[in-house]
């Protein structure tokens, strides 16, 4: 399944962003940039452990081609993926990092992903740390907040509306087939 | 092309959920008549068995007409997504199947529809959880009912049988402020006239066979939630499901975390599934409910009022006439109008009155006899010569349906129409 290419939408999570903050970290246009735009993910706390969500997200970025790089230094491998216990360490150029750490984790996390080069950073549904979200911004960064990587995939590729929910997406133009 | 645009509910009524297909273009929704589907390797297969991956597996947990519906519900109802089942029954079951176990209870308004009622009273008592019913028109009663093992609050837009408007905003706030779910089954309103998450609902149930399918041609069922109940200290959402790994609904899906349960654990596991060829027709229905609806309430007050005034009426039960006890509610929370389901008495003469309904229902020429709401066409039933024959007069006046009751559904017919036949009826029963 394709990404709706021409297809953006405001439709979002309810969560404890201000309309302002949405306009910033949760962009239709920033989302999909990314998730068209990005092949090597790095996942900042991710867990091993197959029923937690962090796994369900790697496992789902896998399956829809992306490169997924573990970092968790409790980890030497996961999904089939070598760990690595920092940013720092891992020896390939990265092009998002996903955060999934406590808010109050997120200001060095950031640092770290400034120094890498890494050209967006994502916090994950719940992780909302507006200082390290600012902080990434005016490094230049691309930036979502308070998202799941991949409940937004599937709102984009047309996989969410298949399980009943409501993706925001209105349009009579015929939808495209094959990755944008 | 951005979407920033907030499209209005007829826009959504007709595009919401369904693009034109990338590969033939079809304008219409296609049914897609398959129980399964074509996995694209094992591993696909095995990411959509364990949730990794949302797709369609089988026709019993997700179809593609069938989303269809589910997305168009779910924008209509401004919640976060929808799960589509086999009846209006199987949506209010499904939904308390997903949130309750063995020793919770719930607090439920008495103003229901009958088969609710035998469902939360007898069935539900079967699976160890107890209802309280309580007069809904006083917060007070919900708020005494409530205990430590209340898990949900439940009641219906429109009151069935007395036309009762509930006060969704005050009793949504009484859940709120226990962290428990106000669940609300609309199927009188349809979204057109009453949203009520917007007024603090948590979950929206409806027969889907009223006024949304508007036809009286396929039974169906909805659940729509609104996405912003936190389930982080509700038991049933939160806990690990044994069945998927361990899996914890609400921290890995969030919003949907409940839907998603609803979807692969209850409707797997019980299989109140809807056909995808009724969900067609629904949608079908969808596509035309704003028009339906303003229709319907514009006859039923043509009705009412009539009725009102007519000698043979002894009193009229319509939220939409200005002296109703709930003409204030109803402008609050319906203020297109109250549906186009309410019920009137015959005024008792010198003879059974009981007789006297049976013979107004014999004089009816274009309103059909039927256990049914909410179809295009008008229709009536005289509870106590049909689904209450069984009760004595004394019985029926304390189950609030007198003898002399009459509901009427109010259709779409021309309105001169529909006057000159109950006159007809009322005269020719005027024994």
């Amino acid at each position: 399944m394709g990404l709706r290419q021409s297809l953006t939408t405001e439709q979002s999570l309810d969560t404890n962003l201000t309309a302002e903050d949405k306009a910033l970290f949760k962009h239709a246009k920033n989302i999909q940039q990314i998730l068209k735009g990005v092949k090597t993910v790095a996942m900042v706390g991710l867990s091993n452990k197959p029923e937690r969500p962090s796994n369900f997200v790697a496992s789902y970025l896998l399956s829809e081609g992306y490169n997924v790089i573990p970092v968790n230094p409790r980890a030497d491998e996961i999904l089939g993926q070598k760990s690595y216990p920092d940013l720092k360490s891992i020896p390939v150029p990265i092009d998002v990092v996903d955060i999934f750490r406590a808010p109050a984790a997120c200001d060095a996390i950031v640092d770290e992903v400034i120094e890498v080069g890494a050209k967006a950073v994502w916090l994950q549904l719940g992780v909302i740390n507006r200082n390290a979200a600012n902080a990434a911004l005016d490094a230049g960064l691309t930036v979502v907040m308070d998202a799941c990587m991949k409940i937004e995939h599937g709102r984009y590729n047309g996989s969410l509306h298949l399980v009943g929910m409501n993706t925001g997406i209105i349009s009579a133009r015929r939808a495209k087939v094959g990755l944008g | 092309m951005s979407n920033k645009k907030d499209f209005g509910f007829e826009t959504k009524m007709l595009h919401a959920g369904h693009i034109p297909d990338a590969v033939t273009g079809a304008r219409a929704v296609p049914i897609y008549q398959t129980t399964s589907y074509v996995f694209d390797s094992p591993d696909k297969a095995a990411q959509l068995f364990e949730l990794k991956q949302y797709g369609n597996i089988y026709t019993r947990i997700n179809n593609p007409t069938t989303a269809v519906f589910e997305e168009r519900m779910a924008a209509l109802e401004n919640g976060t997504g929808a799960l589509a089942t086999a009846s209006g029954m199987a949506a209010q079951f499904t939904t308390l199947m997903t949130l309750l176990r063995p020793g919770d209870e719930v607090v439920a308004s008495s103003h229901l529809y009958g088969g609710t009622y035998t469902q939360l009273e007898h069935t539900m008592k079967q699976l160890h959880v107890k209802v309280h019913f309580v007069d809904p028109t006083d917060i007070k009663n919900w708020q005494a009912a409530i205990n430590n093992k209340t898990k949900a609050l439940y009641g219906e837009t429109i009151g069935n049988p007395k036309g009762s408007i509930l006060d969704i905003e005050k009793v949504g706030a009484l859940a709120a402020s226990h962290s428990i779910p106000l669940i609300i089954d609309s199927t009188f309103a349809s979204p057109y006239l009453c949203r009520p998450l917007d007024h603090g609902a948590n979950i929206v149930v409806h027969s889907a066979t009223k006024f949304i399918g508007g036809h009286g041609n396929s039974i169906g069922g909805v659940i729509v939630a609104d996405g912003k109940f936190d389930f982080t200290n509700y038991p049933s959402i939160a806990d690990p499901t044994a069945s998927y790994h361990n899996l914890k609904f609400f921290e890995t899906f969030g919003e949907y975390g409940f839907l998603m349960k609803a979807r692969t654990v209850t409707l797997r596991d019980t299989g109140a599934c809807i056909s995808p060829f009724n969900a067609f027709l629904l949608i079908q229905g969808l596509e035309t409910l704003s028009l339906r609806m303003d229709r319907h309430v514009k006859n039923a007050l043509a009705v009412a009022t009539f009725l009102k005034e007519h000698p043979q009426v002894a009193w009229v039960n319509y939220a939409g006439l200005p002296d109703n006890p709930f003409h204030d509610l109803a402008k609050k929370y319906v203020p297109k109008g109250p549906g186009a389901v309410f019920s009137f008495g015959l005024k008792k003469g010198s003879g059974d009155v009981r007789e006297k309904g049976k013979k107004f229902i014999e004089s009816l020429d274009l309103f059909s006899h039927l256990a049914n709401i909410g179809d295009a066409r008008s229709l009536v039933i005289h509870p106590a010569s049909t689904t209450h024959q069984q009760l004595s007069n004394a019985e029926l006046e304390k189950a609030g349906v007198g003898p002399e009751l009459i509901r009427l559904s109010v259709g779409l017919e021309t309105i001169e129409d529909l006057l000159w036949d109950l006159d007809k009826a009322l005269q020719q029963s005027n024994l």
